[in-house]
């Protein structure tokens, strides 16, 4: 397994694609600490790539990496190797070589300009978000079996996620505006990681704006040391989860 | 000739009868209240350092009395410590402590009774229920007290400084911590609240009802529960005061509510929830003010009519002015505001294009509140660029036609 490990992340370390992307993340960062007269503010304009780009590269990447690499699984299985450990391999090469990326160009520049807890949950974030978008794509690159057709699929996966999904949320409350939402409302951001780690971000940062009523609940949530676990908690569950089924369907899969 | 004698002669006539009575384990007089019975209008009653339990001091003749060392006065959590029914008197240099709890008897660590010119200054008031309470009152002066209460609730608490139907106060330099209300006015006129402090009471820093022609200046208002609140009340003059930290839903730095031709000139308004929040207020000028970091840097709500707001500064609030309705019966010409994304082509330093300070997505969250569960995300920036673009939501007439390119100040 680690040989396989080790081989693919040589492999997607060395791709100039993701050299591309570390630096752009790098030269982003540093440039928006040194452009912003206030530290907190390079920090929010930074949220919006961790929410917005690291994911569309996590999710397009790897799904084009497992499709090109096919003919290399087909290898590998022809081997004496059990197909979880292939699959498992190949997921924590990508994921591991992509949150190196992304502790290289966003991590170090936050903790060197901003060394307090915002910063170190920004880049544990940012690597939990590169890690679950890592693990969708694996999910959809093995229920699609044409290339073209899984990479629209990835395309529409993170479309859904950063975008629509809060369009259908913000139909929602409009719909039953008439209801308390506000506790509903934490448990339906539970269900895109993008948005729980936005408010999470967000409750530690901004508070602000947050500070209204619907802030203090979510703040009475997500402020506290149990509220902090429990999205944590679910954000690895959004990691594992696409892992644990992708590897079932890998199993089964006739290549 | 003649009448200058008789002034001198009245000088130290006066001089002579003015006597000065000391109190203290090693004096004359062992406690107060003996000093008080013997004590003639126009003495002085010196009290020496100590602890002295004397249930209800009550001065009703025109005297000084002047602590040395902060002498301490104990209510012993039962009594009103000093209750002043006589005009002209002063009280300085005590430090007064526990007061009783009483709602129907409001009793205080100072309380005057209907009466004018009495100064009250230098005092240190910890544990009373409320702090100074002055009711009918006529040119006091209160300065330079620092009022320090610690319970909890709202109904174990009284006010710091506690004007009731009084002409003519003057509340200068006070520190009050823990109270209820920091300072309250209810049927006040005439009044100056100056320099203060009012940091971390229970609800209001400053609350205002019924209370005409009053100005307060260059005061801080820091962390209180609520905020500060102004309440049905014309011709109150706001300047240079600082309205700092008051965080929660319904707190406030500065809650207007049917208020009338008053200004609010040169105030920092500093990570608040809402920096001003107004309802049914009108003819108000506020100029010069600064608003940063807030959370709504203004609600104005759509009763308030001619307000005219010039020359502010809006600096990183989350949403400049939020309101809850189309109509506007206001102006917001010549401020800065620091999301202005305009031009200025003949470089008059004023933008050629108006600034609409309602965001869509300030509306949506006035409207339905658990939005705010969307801030910041992509699909709401969307949402505002298209506003921007084709205002549809947004009301027509909120916006300002002279918008700076440069802060003021």
């Amino acid at each position: 397994m680690k040989k396989i490990i080790k081989y693919v992340m040589s492999d997607i370390l060395q791709n100039r694609i993701v050299l591309v992307y570390t630096f752009f993340l790098l030269v982003t960062s540093l440039s928006v600490f040194s452009l912003e007269d206030n530290n907190s503010k390079g920090l929010l304009s930074l949220l919006n790539i961790i929410l917005l780009i690291v994911p569309l590269v996590s999710i397009i990447f790897s799904t084009i990496y497992v499709y090109n690499s096919a003919e290399f699984i087909e290898l590998l299985v022809s081997q004496p190797l059990k197909r979880k450990v292939i699959w498992l391999s190949l997921f924590a090469g990508l994921a591991g070589s992509l949150s190196i990326a992304f502790f290289i160009g966003v991590g170090i520049p936050v903790l060197l300009f901003q060394p307090n807890a915002i910063g170190f949950m920004m880049t544990g974030i940012g690597i939990l978000l590169s890690i679950i978008f890592v693990a969708i794509a694996m999910l959809a690159a093995v229920k699609t079996r044409d290339k073209a057709k899984g990479i629209g699929v990835a395309i529409l996966l993170w479309l859904y996620f950063s975008i629509l999904f809060d369009g259908l949320v913000l139909f929602l409350l409009f719909q039953f505006a008439d209801y308390p939402l506000e506790k509903a409302m934490i448990g339906i951001s539970a269900l895109n990681p993008i948005d729980l780690s936005r408010i999470l971000i967000l409750l530690h940062m901004d508070v602000s704006a947050m500070m209204g009523y619907t802030g203090a609940i979510f703040k009475d949530f997500f402020g506290t040391g149990t509220g902090m676990a429990i999205s944590f908690g679910v954000l690895l569950v959004w990691s594992i989860l696409p892992v644990w089924m992708s590897t079932r369907r890998f199993n089964r899969k006739d290549l | 000739m003649k009448p200058f004698v008789f002034i001198i002669t009245l000088f130290f006539y006066y001089q002579a009868k003015a006597t000065v009575l000391y109190v203290g384990s090693d004096r004359l007089y062992k406690n107060i209240s003996a000093a008080l019975a013997l004590a003639a209008t126009g003495d002085t009653v010196l009290v020496g350092a100590g602890h002295y339990k004397e249930k209800t001091l009550t001065v009703t003749k025109s005297i000084t009395l002047k602590g040395i060392n902060y002498p301490v006065l104990d209510g012993e959590k039962k009594y009103q410590v000093i209750s002043i029914k006589a005009d002209g008197v002063v009280v300085d240099g005590f430090k007064i402590i526990h007061s009783g709890i009483s709602s129907l008897e409001d009793l205080s660590g100072i309380k005057i009774y209907d009466r004018k010119n009495v100064v009250i200054k230098n005092n240190i008031l910890e544990d009373t229920f409320f702090g100074i309470y002055i009711q009918n009152g006529t040119n006091c002066l209160i300065q330079d007290n620092r009022l320090t209460a610690s319970s909890r609730e709202e109904q174990q608490s009284g006010n710091g400084i506690h004007c009731w139907k009084s002409d003519s106060m003057q509340i200068i330099g006070n520190t009050i911590t823990g109270h209820r209300d920091g300072i309250y006015f209810e049927f006040v006129t005439h009044s100056v609240i100056w320099r203060n402090t009012s940091v971390k009471n229970i609800r209001y820093g400053l609350h205002f009802m019924f209370s005409h022609n009053d100005a307060y200046i260059a005061n801080h208002f820091k962390n209180n529960g609520a905020g500060v609140s102004v309440m049905y009340s014309h011709g109150v003059k706001m300047y240079s005061n600082i309205f700092e930290e008051n965080w929660g839903d319904g707190a406030y730095g500065l809650l207007l509510k049917e208020i009338t031709d008053s200004y609010i000139d040169g105030n920092t308004f500093i990570k608040n929830t809402s920096g001003i929040y107004m309802e049914g207020a009108s003819r108000i000028h506020m100029q010069k003010n600064l608003f940063k970091n807030n959370g709504w840097g203004m609600k104005i709500q759509a009763s308030c009519m001619d307000i005219e707001v010039t020359k502010n500064n809006f600096i990183g609030n989350t949403f400049d002015v939020s309101t809850n309705g189309s109509l506007v019966l206001n102006t917001f010409d010549n401020n800065y505001w620091d999301k202005y994304e305009g031009y200025d082509l003949n470089k008059d330093q004023v933008g050629d294009v108006p600034y609409r300070p309602v965001s869509m997505y300030s509306m949506i969250v006035e409207k339905n509140p658990p939005a705010m569960l969307l801030f910041r995300s992509f699909i709401t920036s969307l949402l505002d660029k298209t506003e921007k673009v084709l205002p549809s939501i947004t009301p027509e007439g909120l916006k300002d036609n002279k918008p700076m390119m440069k802060r003021f100040f």
